[in-house]
């Protein structure tokens, strides 16, 4: 036998659906038949899903990445030598120089890829814990006024402020409170949280903790969506391994403090992301959104007053205590502070996700990042910020991301999430969509999203037709009016951002006589 | 963690269980999550698993186990996608139909796919083999468009690995 090689192939859910398990598989019975001693450790993924599955090789130079790997490539990799380094064409060289990884700025997800997901030693090892140990130290005032003023903002998509959030949770007097974390993360193109869950889960734990510390609470909720199961399994070994090593329970790590958490399944509904829909469905009820106030920070799970908080909100804080709030401040533009999580997706050629401090602007990420289309077909449309989030055409890809930027521009950042389309789409069949999804997803409990969303897409079917094409656009300008007024929440409140974006970009899309790839 | 998920690589014959009611098993998820706090979603989910549905005859259980009226019961079973009301396939497949998997053609991957095995989506084979369901996002945006056959993920699906799935899951 020759010296042990330690290999890492990602256990996250975009290696697994181009095959890890069966490279794994391969890697290994090739290594057996050259007599060849490697283990393999099952990190989490660094993010760059058009590499995955990304085998990396631990070698004197560093680790070593080879992507897009199949198991097929095994025996090619083993012949060029590749437990040494070697050169293939699949090298990527060293994973950290890789440029796509190389230019980020890799705050809440530093750990994602680099570490055995759920060894608790890798994790202190890289300065997990090490902001718990400065709350630790802290009164509850002394943190929420940290993550005030690091300017960290909901990274849900609302971009609240945190610390004004857990300021309200901390001063509303009440025998409970709780810390619940929106891992429900629905919109189309969005991956982020799951990215982190897979590859990092006791970075949220930690910042749920917390969040416990500053608020007075002692119990948190994970409130995870259905179609997450790795997640699942990843979070729920992470929970008894830090019970296990006095990190949640009674009086952790011996500082009198309490704190757990128990993760809850949401059931394959869009609208449980709100978060007062999300409170409900964590009491078992209908996932009912309900009119504010009163707010969820004064009273939310079961009346109590409640953080409601996105996995990245929460996972972000462990650094900002870490590091201090300075830090973290220095990173942005204007009052978006720090980084956010983008997700290239859809029809792009490096599909992934990049940490960037706020403030770099589409286009770099379409194109620099991404690389422009997958089909290498003209680019035609980029829907930022999920199925609620505008259409933009190129024109409009010099925007900075930085929420008020967007806000200005009739946009919506959202979660990060970025799909491109190519020429090939219709613009009219995507407005059509948005009410459709709206009908399927809606709660139900207000008319205008309710009933707004069915008289949407059977307006958006005329139009399409070309019956009377002037008179029913119309229609569907006051019906997107009513909706954006008096819907109770985003979904019927903000459909008509897609679909009025559309409008007033492909206008000749909702013309009877489009055809696909007329539009510029 | 080492390799925990390598073992089982291969596509499971079935995750879909053709169990009977049987109300000793139901009463017993019923009272492990009667304890918990809005704990009526945990025990559907515990009933969807256990039955691959929620057979009516859980109506009552529930109702009586939560302090509910079976209508309440029945409101929240049927408010969420995932809690259904009839046995699946023996194959469970998902097309996610949202914006990304849609700008990379998961509009004609899933015509083609209703074509292949003849039913629509929400639909179950006439021979119980396969039920094809709409699904809004999988998270796997990177790698466009996107499906799950049995729980597992499949990325940059297309027409021609469509087919091969259908043919290894069909032995």
């Amino acid at each position: 036998m020759t010296d042990l090689v330690t290999l890492y192939v990602p256990l996250e859910t975009t290696a697994l659906s181009m095959g890890a398990d069966e490279l794994v598989l391969a890697l290994m019975k090739e290594a057996a038949s050259r007599g060849h001693d490697i283990e393999i450790i099952r990190n989490g993924s660094w993010g760059m899903s058009w590499l995955e599955p990304l085998v990396e090789v631990v070698t004197a130079r560093g680790r070593i990445a080879y992507g897009n790997v199949s198991s097929s490539d095994a025996a090619g990799l083993f012949d060029a030598g590749f437990l040494a380094g070697g050169d293939h064409a699949l090298c990527q060289g060293l994973t950290t120089e890789i440029p796509y990884l190389k230019n980020q700025d890799r705050l809440t997800f530093a750990r994602c890829g680099l570490i055995d997901a759920l060894s608790l030693d890798d994790y202190q090892a890289s300065g997990g814990f090490a902001g718990l140990g400065v709350a630790l130290k802290m009164t509850a005032q002394q943190i929420v006024d940290q993550v005030t003023q690091s300017g960290l903002r909901g990274r849900g998509g609302a971009a609240f402020p945190t610390g004004i959030k857990w300021h309200t949770v901390l001063t509303t007097p009440a025998d409970q409170k709780y810390i619940c974390c929106n891992a429900d993360e629905g919109d189309s193109g969005t991956f982020a949280d799951r990215i982190l869950m897979e590859g990092d889960p006791y970075s949220l734990i930690e910042g749920m903790i917390i969040a416990g510390l500053a608020v007075g609470a002692n119990e948190g909720y994970i409130y995870l969506r259905s179609e997450y199961p790795l997640c699942k399994e990843i979070l729920g070994e992470a929970l008894v391994n830090a019970r296990s090593q006095g990190w949640l329970g009674k009086n952790i790590q011996g500082s009198g403090k309490d704190f757990d958490i128990e993760i809850r399944m949401g059931a394959g509904s869009y609208v449980c992301g709100e978060e007062t829909a999300m409170l409900e469905s964590l009491e078992g009820k209908r996932g009912m959104v309900r009119a504010k106030p009163p707010l969820p920070a004064i009273e939310g799970l079961f009346g109590q007053p409640t953080v409601v908080n996105n996995v990245l909100s929460l996972a972000s804080v462990p650094i900002i205590m870490a590091r201090g709030a300075d830090y973290y401040q220095d990173f942005g533009m204007g009052r978006s502070r720090g980084t956010i999580a983008f997700q290239l997706a859809g029809n792009i050629k490096r599909g992934g996700l990049v940490e960037k401090a706020f403030g770099i602007s589409l286009r770099e990420l379409v194109a620099d990042y991404g690389g422009g289309t997958h089909s290498d077909l003209p680019l035609k449309a980029v829907q930022v910020g999920g199925p609620l989030g505008a259409y933009l055409s190129e024109d409009d890809l010099d925007l900075p991301m930085d929420y008020e930027a967007f806000s200005e521009a009739g946009a919506v950042m959202g979660h990060g999430g970025i799909v491109v389309f190519d020429h090939t789409a219709d613009m009219a069949q995507q407005a059509k969509f948005a009410f459709e999804f709206c009908a399927v997803e809606s709660c139900g409990k207000c008319t205008p999203c309710r009933i707004g969303a069915v008289r949407g897409a059977e307006l958006m079917a005329k139009i399409q037709a070309g019956e009377n094409r002037e008179d029913n656009l119309n229609l569907m300008k006051d019906l997107c009016e009513v909706m954006e007024t008096g819907s109770l929440c985003a979904m019927g409140g903000m459909t008509p951002i897609p679909v009025l974006s559309a409008l007033k970009h492909w206008p000749n899309d909702f013309k009877a006589d489009f055809k696909i790839g007329d539009g510029k | 963690m080492p390799d925990k998920r390598g073992d089982t690589p291969q596509l499971e014959k079935s995750q879909n269980p053709k169990v009977s009611w049987d109300q000793g098993e139901a009463l017993q998820i019923i009272a492990q999550c009667a304890s918990l706090k809005g704990g009526l979603m945990e025990a559907l989910h515990g009933l969807q698993q256990a039955f691959g549905f929620i057979p009516a005859e859980s109506h009552a259980l529930l109702a009586e186990g939560f302090n509910l009226s079976e209508a309440e019961v029945y409101g929240v079973k049927s408010f969420y996608h995932d809690f259904t009301s009839a046995p699946k396939g023996q194959h469970v497949i998902q097309i996610c139909q949202a914006e990304a998997c849609q700008a990379l053609g998961s509009r004609a991957l899933t015509n083609y796919a209703q074509n292949q095995l003849g039913i629509t989506l929400g639909q179950t084979s006439p021979d119980g083999q396969f039920t094809l369901e709409a699904v809004y996002c999988l998270g796997n945006c990177g790698v466009s468009p996107n499906i799950t056959m049995d729980g597992k993920p499949y990325g940059r699906m297309s027409e021609a690995r469509f087919d091969s799935l259908l043919k290894k899951a069909a032995l």
